[in-house]
Order: structure tokens, then sequence, then C-alpha cells
């Protein structure tokens, strides 16, 4: 079984971390991720940075553009990441935009991948009828749970479709926005969280954008399975570099 | 062969729409409605009427009679220079306001370049009581100052886009983001024939009237809706793309499309995407583009903002592939040479875009009997500063 599904069955909410691998420093990638599993995040999104992020906000693109100026490669980042399965066993994702893994060759990327032991892929920029015609069958070929994210505004007609094409868990963007713009969750939010629990969807939904301290992970958590922080880690980074990560995380969740 | 967009959004293999979730609401409406909304009797007499009185067409169709003489061919330049707000823009951003209003619309975005696009949509918004923002490269707004000042007299605010290289490329980049962040009031304005479907086919059909109009001025000058050529730059394909449209299924028609080879293909400075491009996805569009191997987009350079992006719209793309279109690249110094020839032998002092253009003049030969139509698609003013350093005025 998937390390994602295994993970999604424990009784508990995921705390689920998203870096920019080759960032602040290009081989910090994997003692981020040794750190983060040691403080008690139970899953990852490994950021593969691109020139053109169009979902992020400013702190994550700021981070892809000095990731990429200190020389992160998709094949450099499978490189850092070949040993990982020694030390780390919470499922690991990677997240990025289509061209760069379309350009290394979607096979060739799922395979190594697979080799290395990445559960799953998050690529925002593939859209659901493109994946299903031409790469579903790459994806589970190799093992990868694919994640499809839905908004406020996706209908929920769309929201059933999405459903019935994951397996795993659906990344619920919590507003509509880009990564990063906003603080705190406002009776919108509160909403749509409850209008989403009320559809009881078969796959467990995962909160991202916006969360960013114990707060909103306890709202955004209050119904979904879990929740993703993304800026606010990268600003935690920014500002303390990688040696206190576990102080970030024992601020979520006290 | 089928040089329109299919059902599916896709130009051969190029075009789709490879957008974030976020986007997928505004894009899908606009892709159900803009068809029916643009064959709505009413929405076609609004746009009519304002492209003959508020724009100016039709543009004149001229015949150039003193560069025919130098180049010993028949060489006619189609006028949107004349167009009000100095450029071919300005077709688009008339269809798609009256768009946005019908989709219940109050808010425009856009991105621009050199500030053409941004100015038409400024434009279009002052005429209609809309709220507009431009983003624009940090870096371009310092070197195309009149142009901001333009956008502002009109109304619109202009957000300067700092991330990334500063330029159009990441002004596109802001634009998208400020759509995901405002999906229910705001309309996108893309300013070329790029994006993902519809908006290619959408500025096409709006830009299509450039070769509608061609075809009966010919007709009358030449007793001929064909020419044996047109031609037309290429930054993200929006003139080229009106100027080619009714001539796509016309086998006895070449269709030319000239590019930016900024300092030269091979120099490291250069826009010339059919050359440097490979398949890859650009501003939610499969298509051309200038990439690493490792598909981080890189940034082209050309002389003339315009012209300076590092894709193409999968219109052309298609083009490209298929062999119907031929694409010449034309560095800065040949596109400098040809706005002067043009300027003296014409009195008409072009666009270093549209310079481009007539730039193959040069090398290109033509016989003496062809019929060879220019899209002329912008008008000079913005690049006197440009035309001023190079030729030291
Ligand atoms: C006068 C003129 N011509 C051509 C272009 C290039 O754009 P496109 O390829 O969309 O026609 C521009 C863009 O700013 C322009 O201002």
């Amino acid at each position: 079984m998937n390390r994602i599904h295994q993970k999604l069955q424990e009784d508990k909410k995921i705390l689920s971390i998203y870096f920019t691998a080759g960032y602040p420093s290009l081989n910090d990638t994997v003692k981020i991720i040794q750190d983060l599993e040691k403080n008690g995040v139970d899953m990852i999104e490994i950021g593969l940075p691109f020139s053109d992020p169009l979902a992020d906000g400013p702190t994550i693109q700021a981070s892809s553009t000095q990731a990429l100026k200190n020389g992160m490669t998709t094949a450099l980042l499978f490189q850092q990441l070949k040993d990982i399965r020694k030390s780390v066993s919470i499922p690991l994702i990677v997240m990025g935009y289509f061209n760069p893994v379309l350009q290394y060759g979607v096979e060739k990327f799922c395979k190594e991948c697979q080799e290395i032991g990445i559960d799953g892929l998050i690529l925002p920029d593939l859209p659901l009828d493109v994946y299903q015609e031409n790469y579903e069958t790459i994806f589970k070929k190799y093992g990868l749970v694919n994640v499809f994210l839905i908004t406020p505004q996706t209908s929920d007609a769309r929201i059933r479709q999405i459903d019935t094409a994951s397996d795993g868990f659906i990344y619920m963007v919590s507003s509509a926005s880009v990564t990063g713009s906003q603080d705190g969750f406002g009776n919108n939010q509160e909403t749509y969280f409850e209008r989403i629990a009320d559809m009881k969807l078969k796959n467990p939904q995962v909160v991202g954008f916006g969360i960013n301290n114990s707060e909103t992970f306890l709202q955004a958590t209050k119904q979904a399975k879990g929740a993703i922080i993304g800026s606010a880690f990268i600003k935690f980074l920014t500002q303390h570099g990688v040696d206190k990560i576990g102080d970030f995380v024992k601020g979520i969740r006290k | 062969m089928n040089y329109n967009v299919d059902e599916k959004g896709y130009y051969g293999e190029f075009g789709g729409a490879f957008i974030p979730e976020m986007l997928y609401p505004n894009v899908e409406n606009l892709r159900q409605q803009y068809l029916k909304i643009m064959a709505e009797p009413s929405f076609k007499k609004e746009f009519d009427q304002l492209l003959k009185d508020y724009v100016g067409r039709p543009s004149p169709l001229y015949f150039a009679k003193r560069l025919s003489e130098k180049y010993n061919t028949k060489v006619y330049l189609k006028r949107e220079d004349l167009n009000h707000t100095g450029a071919h823009k300005v077709n688009n951003t008339i269809g798609q306001i009256l768009m946005a209003k019908r989709l219940g619309k109050s808010r425009i975005i856009a991105e621009t370049g050199a500030g053409q696009h941004g100015v038409a949509t400024a434009t279009v918004c002052a005429l209609m009581g809309m709220e507009c923002i431009v983003y624009m490269g940090e870096i371009d707004i310092a070197r195309q100052a009149p142009n901001v000042a333009r956008m502002k007299m009109l109304g619109a605010e202009v957000r300067p886009a700092k991330s990334g290289s500063r330029t159009l490329k990441d002004a596109t980049n802001e634009a998208i983001r400020d759509w995901i962040n405002n999906p229910v009031d705001t309309h996108y304005i893309i300013g070329s024939a790029i994006g993902p479907h519809p908006y290619p086919d959408m500025v096409t059909r709006f830009q299509s009237i450039i070769s509608e109009e061609i075809k009966w001025q010919l007709k009358e000058k030449e007793g001929r809706e064909n020419p044996d050529y047109v031609v037309a730059c290429i930054g993200g394909g929006s003139n080229a793309a009106g100027t080619f449209y009714h001539f796509l299924h016309e086998k006895e028609v070449g269709i030319i499309a000239v590019e930016a080879a900024g300092l030269g293909v091979d120099s490291g400075e250069s826009a010339a995407t059919s050359v440097l491009g490979k398949m890859g996805i650009i501003h939610g569009c499969k298509t051309l583009l200038m990439q690493t191997t490792d598909g981080q987009i890189t940034e082209p350079y050309s002389i003339s903002a315009g012209l300076d992006y590092p894709g193409v719209g999968p219109m052309h793309a298609h083009l490209y592939k298929t062999g119907r279109a031929e694409f010449i690249a034309v560095t800065d110094d040949e596109a400098m040479q040809a706005g002067m020839v043009l300027s003296k032998l014409e009195g008409i002092i072009p666009a270093i875009e549209s310079s481009h253009a007539f730039a193959i003049l040069e090398t290109r030969k033509f016989q003496p009997e062809e019929v060879v139509v220019f899209n002329l698609s912008g008008r000079g003013d913005k690049d006197l500063d440009t035309y001023i350093k190079y030729f030291k005025l």
C-alpha cells in the first residue's frame, strides 16, 4: 500500500509541510526532510522549483527563483533524494509545475520517483482531462498518487468528478488565492469547509494555502483530514535557517 | 489540414488549457460562452460600430509605390498603425471588453510589455467605465515611460511586476495571479494569441478583421481577393493571426511570419522562438517556447519590447510545424534599417515590431508581379526614443 494511503488511515489530523528544494541552500533538501519527520510532521511536499510558478505568491516564488539560482535541477533533486528512504518513512510528494516534468520525460520522471520512493505528485497546471487522457496510466504504473486541487469556486459537479478521479486525498485550496496571500480564515472559509464536509467525498481532504500558525491549522482541520503549510515555513527558513525546524513544527502543533 | 482550433482547443498538437484549478471556472465559462456571445447580433453590431466609429476601421490597404519600386515587387501595407491608439491591439481589446460586459464582469486586468496592449486596454476601460489594472514589468515601466503615462491618464492603475525577470512574461504571471485572487468580478484581457484555450482562438477571431478587410480591399485594387503573400511580425502572434486568418486555407497564398532575432539567432540574445524554442507549456498553453533543457523558461531579447516574448501562440507553432508558414528571423539592425527605409520612402514611421516584417524585403526576393501584403501593425511614436538612440538623431 502506498504510504499516503497508510498515513491517511491513521486516526489523527495530518500536518503536511511544503518546502522548495534547493532553498535556502542547494543541499538543504535531505536535512529539511529528515528534521521535519523527526519533529512529527506527517507528510512532506518537496517543491521542484519552476521559473514561472503561476499559482504561487511572492514567498514561494522568491524561494523558487533562489533555488534555481543556487543550481537546483530535476536531475539534481533526484540525485539528492537517492537514499532518502534509508532514513525517512513518511509520505513524500513532489509538487511542481508540469513543464519541467514534461521536459524530463513524464515516464522517466515517474519511474525515477518510484525508484526513490516518492508516493505522489501535485502538478497544479496539469488539468484533470489531460491527466486522464494521457498520463493516468503512467502515474499508476509507477505507483504514484496524483493529487488534484479544488477551490471555493469549484462547482459541486466538478468536485464529484475530481473525487472520482482521485485516489489519495484532495488538496483543498482554502480561498480564492495564490499561496501565502492571506491571514486567518473568516466566515467564507468556514462555510466552504462545511460545504465540502457535507459532500461526504470518497477521498479525505487536506487544506492548503493560508495556514500559518496553530490557530489556522486547527480551524482548517476541524472538518478536513489535514492541512498543508508552505509559505509560512519558507518564511521561517528565510529568517531562521535550517537549524531550528523543530521550533516551527512545535509552534503549529502545540 | 485544418489550421484552425479544434473542438478541444488544439491546433494540431499545440494549444489546450494547462491551468491550475483556481482558473478553471473562469476559463471554462469563457470557453462555453465566447462563440455564442460573438455570434449574438447585438454583440456583432456593437463590435462593428465601435471598430468603425471609434477605432477608425476599415484601416486602409495602401499600395506602397516607392517601396514597390525599390524592391521590384508589389507591396501593399495594411495600415493598422492608423487605428486609434496606434496599433492592431485595440481590435482585440474592443472585442474583449464587450465580452467581459456580457460575462457580467466589472473589473479588467491585463499584462503589457511595450505598453501598447496596456494602453489599448486602458482605453476601452475608460470607454466603458470599468476598473482597469495593468501589470507591467518593472524594467518595461522604466523603458516605456510615455505609455505608462498614457495608461494613467486613461484611468488605469499600472502595477509593477517585480518578480523574475521583471518583463512581459512576469507581467503575464502577475496578471494570472491577480485573476486567481479575484475569480468572481474580474476578466483578464490577454493581449496576444496566447494563453489557455479559448484565448488564442478568441483573440485571433477579434483580430481576423484585418484579413477580412484585406480580401475585399485587394479585390478592389487588384481584382482578386488573394495576394501571393501575407507577411506579419510575431511576438505572441495576434497581429499575425489576424493577418493570416482568412488566408490559412487558401493554398495559393504564401504565409510569412517574421520573428525577432535580436542580436542574432545564435547570439544568446534573441526572441526567435520557432528556431530556439521547444515544445512546452507557458501561460497555460502547450506551444513552442524558449527554455532550458530542464524546462525553465528563459528570457528572450529583442530591441522591440512587443516581440520580447519567450513563446509563440499555438496557432503559429502549428503553422511552423506543418510548414504552412515560412518563418524568417530578423535582427535588431535589419529591423531598424527597415524602419528607416519605410520612413524615408513612404513617409510612415513604423513601430519597431512592424519594421521586422518589412526587413525581409532585403533578403527574401519576390517576383515583380507578385502581390505582397505586409501588416503594418503599429506606428512608431512609442519607439522614437529607441530610433533616436539607435540612429543618433
Ligand atoms: C505594433 C505592434 N506590433 C506587434 C506586436 C507584437 O504582438 P503580436 O505578435 O501579438 O501581434 C506588438 C506588441 O506589443 C505591437 O505593439
